[in-house]
C-alpha cells in the first residue's frame, strides 16, 4: 500500500505541529521519519494511523483519499511507543484481539484463531509466553507481543511510535536486526518513529528527518548522512565540528587562518560576510607538521583511545574547541598526548560544507 | 530466520530490598495508635450497637426485626440502593469516560457540578426537591393532578438519594480513568474493535476496581443517609420509612432495644457489603497477577 502525504498541517492549540508536509511512500518501503522530540514525528504517524486528524491537506492511501476512512478501515497495524498492551488480557489474549473482534462473518473460528496466534507467537520467539500477563514480561518482550498483536490483523502498513525507545542498548540492536528481517520477509509498508539517527540510518530505506514540523530532507541514510540539505541535517546527523568563519575575496577564513577551499557555492560568491563550516570528526587530520595550506595549528586537550576510534578534543588557535577522530594505528604513531601543538587539516577538499 | 534469541530467557530481576529498620519501640507504638483508633472509634461503637440491641434478648430483637413496619423500612432501602446505585455507577462510568477521554466545553463545569452534592447539605438536598416537586408547586401540582404523589413518598426517597450518592462512583473513577489512558483504547481501535467492543473489552477491565470501590461507596450511603431522605419522606410508618429515618423514629419513642436492633440490621447490610466487595477483589486478583514494579524499572533501564 502507497501512501501520499499532500500539505498536511496539524496545530495543537497555539503549537503548530506540523507544517505543509508533502510525502510519499512507496508499496513495500521501510521509511524512518527521525527528529528530536516536539519536531512532529509522532503526529505524522498518528495523522497516517487515523488516530488525528489534520487541520488542512489530504493523506492518500493508495491514491484514495483516506480522510473518509476510519482508523479500523485503513488496514494499519500501529505498534505504540509503550507497547500499549491490554493489561488485564494475557499474551495470548492480546494477541488473539484483532481477530476476535471481527464481525461475526468474517470472523475465522476459535480453532483457526488460537492456531494463528501461536503462529504469530512462534514467529516473535514467545510462544512459551502464552498466558503470561504483560506486567510479567520485559521490555523486549513486551515489544515483540505488541508486533505479534499488531501483524495478526495482516495490516497492509505498519507503523511503529519509537519502537525501541524505551529498551536498553543490547536488546535494541537485536531487536533492531530482527526487525530488518521481518521487514524483508513480509514486505509489508512500514513508517517507524526514531529520534535515534542510527537507528534511522541503519534500518530504513528512507530517511525522512523533521524539525519544528517541517520536513528538513528526504533521502536514502547514504544520501542525508554524505549530503545534508541544511546546517539542522548535518547537525543532527552525526557529530560535526562547527566552525564561524569569514568569507572575504573567495577565501574562508578561520581566525587567523585562510583556508584554500572551494568556494564556488554560490551563496559563497554572493556573500562576503560570516560563513558557517562544519566538518565531521573523522574527515580531520592531525599531524606534527603542516597538512597543506588548508590546516590550522591546534592544541590537543585530551585523548580517548576507548572504542574503534581515538577521539581527540582539541582547541583551535582562534579558541574554537575542534574534535577529530583518528585510528589507533595513527594514534600510535603520532605520539600525542594532552598539551601537544599539531597542525589540524581536512582529509579530502570537500570535507567543509559551508552554510551562509 | 529467528534463531538467536537466547537473550529471551525469563529472568527474575526481583531485588532484594533492606530490612525494615525501624526500632521495636516505633513500630510497636505506630501498631498501638493505629489499632487503638480503630477500637476506639470503629469496633467499640460496633460493639455498643449489637449490645445495646440484643440487651433484652434474642426474642425481642428477632421480634423487633421482623415486625411489619421494620421489613418495610428493610425493604424500602433496599429497593432505595438497588435504583440508585445502579444508576449513579453508571452515570459515573460514563461522566468519568467523557472527563478523562475528551475536551469539550464546560468540562471544568460539568466536574464542578458532580461534586455539588458533597458541597450542599443533605437537608437543603431535600428541601431542593421539596421545593421543586412538592404538591404546591407548578410541577409537583401538575404531576398530583394526574394522580402521580412524589414528595412525602417513595420516589422523592429514591430521587433524594441518587442525588445524595450521585458524585461518589465518578469521583472515585475519573482518576482511574485518567491514570488508565488512551493508549490501549487507541490499539483496541486501530486492531479494528468497534466502539462497544473497546468500551467493554478495553475500558471497562482497565477501571473494574474503581467501579468496585465506587459502587460499595456508593451502596453504603445510599442506605444509610438520613438528612436528604428524611426532609422529603414524610415519615410515613410502613411506607416512607427508611431504615435510617426508622431507627430514628424507634429512638425518639424511647424503644431504644428496637431501634438498635434496627441499626444492628443496618450495620450488618454494611458489613455484607463490604464482604461482598473484599470476595470480589479476591476473585479479580486471582484472574490477574499484581502488577510487577521491577520489570518496568528495568524497561526505563
Amino acid at each position: 500500500m502507497s501512501i501520499e502525504l499532500t500539505a498536511v498541517r496539524k496545530t495543537f492549540g497555539n503549537f503548530v505541529a506540523l507544517e505543509r508536509v508533502d510525502l510519499e511512500i512507496a508499496t513495500g518501503e521501510l521509511v524512518a521519519l527521525l527528529g528530536l522530540s516536539g519536531s512532529g514525528k509522532t503526529t505524522l504517524l498518528r495523522i497516517i494511523a487515523g488516530l488525528e486528524t489534520a487541520d488542512s491537506g489530504s493523506v492518500r492511501f493508495h491514491g484514495e483519499d483516506a480522510a473518509a476512512m476510519s482508523v479500523r478501515d485503513r488496514g494499519v497495524g500501529f505498534v505504540f511507543q509503550h507497547y500499549a498492551l491490554f493489561r488485564h488480557m494475557t499474551v495470548f489474549q492480546n494477541v488473539a484481539f484483532g481477530l476476535k473482534v471481527r464481525p461475526r462473518r468474517e470472523r475465522l473460528p476459535e480453532r483457526k484463531i488460537a492456531a494463528r496466534v501461536h503462529e504469530l507467537l512462534a514467529l516473535v520467539q514467545l510462544d512459551f509466553l502464552a498466558d503470561r500477563y504483560p506486567s510479567q514480561l520485559s521490555g523486549g518482550q513486551r515489544q515483540r507481543v505488541a508486533l505479534a498483536r499488531t501483524l495478526a490483523v495482516e495490516p497492509s502498513v505498519l507503523l511503529l511510535d519509537e519502537p525501541f525507545g524505551s529498551l536498553d542498548a543490547k536488546v535494541r540492536q537485536e531487536l533492531r536486526q530482527w526487525l530488518k528481517r521481518l521487514h524483508q520477509q513480509l514486505h509489508v509498508t512500514s513508517v517507524f518513529v526514531t529520534h535515534d539517527q542510527d537507528e534511522a540510518l541503519e534500518l530504513a530505506d528512507r530517511v525522512v528527518i523533521l524539525n519544528a514540523g517541517r520536513i528538513e530532507q528526504i533521502g536514502t541514510p547514504e544520501e542525508v548522512y554524505h549530503n545534508p540539505a541544511n546546517a539542522f541535517v548535518y547537525n543532527f546527523l552525526g557529530n560535526v565540528n562547527l566552525f564561524h568563519g569569514r568569507i572575504e575575496n573567495g577565501r574562508v577564513y578561520l581566525g587567523d587562518t585562510a583556508l584554500e577551499v572551494d568556494v564556488t557555492h554560490q551563496h559563497v560568491q554572493a556573500s562576503n560576510g560570516r560563513a558557517v563550516l562544519y566538518v565531521r570528526p573523522h574527515l580531520l587530520e592531525i599531524d606534527h607538521t603542516p597538512v597543506g595550506e588548508k590546516s590550522f595549528r591546534a592544541t590537543v586537550k585530551n585523548v580517548n583511545p576507548a572504542g574503534p576510534q581515538v577521539k581527540v578534543e582539541l582547541v583551535a588557535q582562534w579558541g574554537d574547541p575542534v574534535q577529530v577522530e583518528i585510528n589507533h594505528e595513527r594514534y600510535r604513531a603520532l605520539r600525542i598526548e594532552p598539551g601537544s601543538e599539531v597542525f589540524v587539516g581536512p582529509k579530502e577538499s570537500s570535507a567543509f560544507t559551508y552554510q551562509i | 530466520m529467528f534463531e538467536n534469541f537466547g537473550w529471551l530467557s525469563t529472568r527474575d530481576n526481583s531485588v532484594a530490598r533492606p530490612a525494615r529498620a525501624d526500632p521495636p519501640v516505633v513500630q510497636f507504638a505506630l501498631t498501638a495508635t493505629a489499632l487503638g483508633f480503630l477500637g476506639l472509634f470503629l469496633f467499640l461503637p460496633v460493639v455498643a450497637v449489637f449490645a445495646k440491641a440484643l440487651e433484652k434478648g434474642l426474642g425481642p430483637y428477632l421480634a423487633a426485626i421482623s415486625s411489619e413496619e421494620a421489613l418495610a423500612a428493610v425493604r424500602l432501602t433496599l429497593l432505595t440502593a438497588a435504583i440508585a446505585v445502579p444508576l449513579n455507577v453508571a452515570f459515573g462510568v460514563a461522566a468519568a469516560w467523557a472527563i478523562a477521554r475528551f475536551d469539550f466545553r464546560g468540562k471544568q463545569a460539568l466536574i464542578t457540578l458532580i461534586d455539588l452534592p458533597f458541597s450542599v447539605s443533605p437537608v437543603i438536598s431535600g428541601l431542593l426537591f421539596v421545593l421543586l416537586l412538592g404538591v404546591h408547586t407548578p410541577i409537583g401540582g401538575a404531576l398530583a393532578a394526574h394522580g402521580i404523589r412524589i414528595i412525602f413518598a417513595e420516589p422523592a426517597i429514591v430521587l433524594a438519594t441518587i442525588f445524595v450518592t450521585f458524585p461518589i462512583a465518578a469521583r472515585e473513577l475519573i482518576p482511574v480513568m485518567q491514570a488508565s489512558g488512551r493508549d490501549e483504547e487507541e490499539a483496541a481501535v486501530v486492531l479494528g474493535a468497534r466502539g462497544w467492543q473497546t468500551f467493554f473489552r478495553v475500558t471497562l477491565p482497565n477501571v473494574k476496581w474503581g467501579i468496585l470501590y465506587g459502587t460499595v461507596l456508593t451502596s453504603a450511603r445510599a442506605m444509610g443517609e438520613f438528612g436528604a431522605v428524611s426532609v422529603v419522606s414524610g415519615h410515613i410508618r410502613g411506607l416512607t420509612n427508611t431504615m435510617p429515618l426508622y431507627v430514628e423514629i424507634l429512638y425518639d419513642d424511647y424503644q431504644f432495644a428496637p431501634a438498635f436492633a434496627v441499626a444492628s440490621l443496618l450495620t450488618l447490610l454494611s458489613l455484607a457489603t463490604l464482604l461482598l466487595k473484599h470476595a470480589l477483589a479476591a476473585r479479580i486478583e486471582s484472574a490477574t497477577p499484581r502488577q510487577r514494579p521491577e520489570s518496568d524499572a528495568r524497561m526505563a533501564a
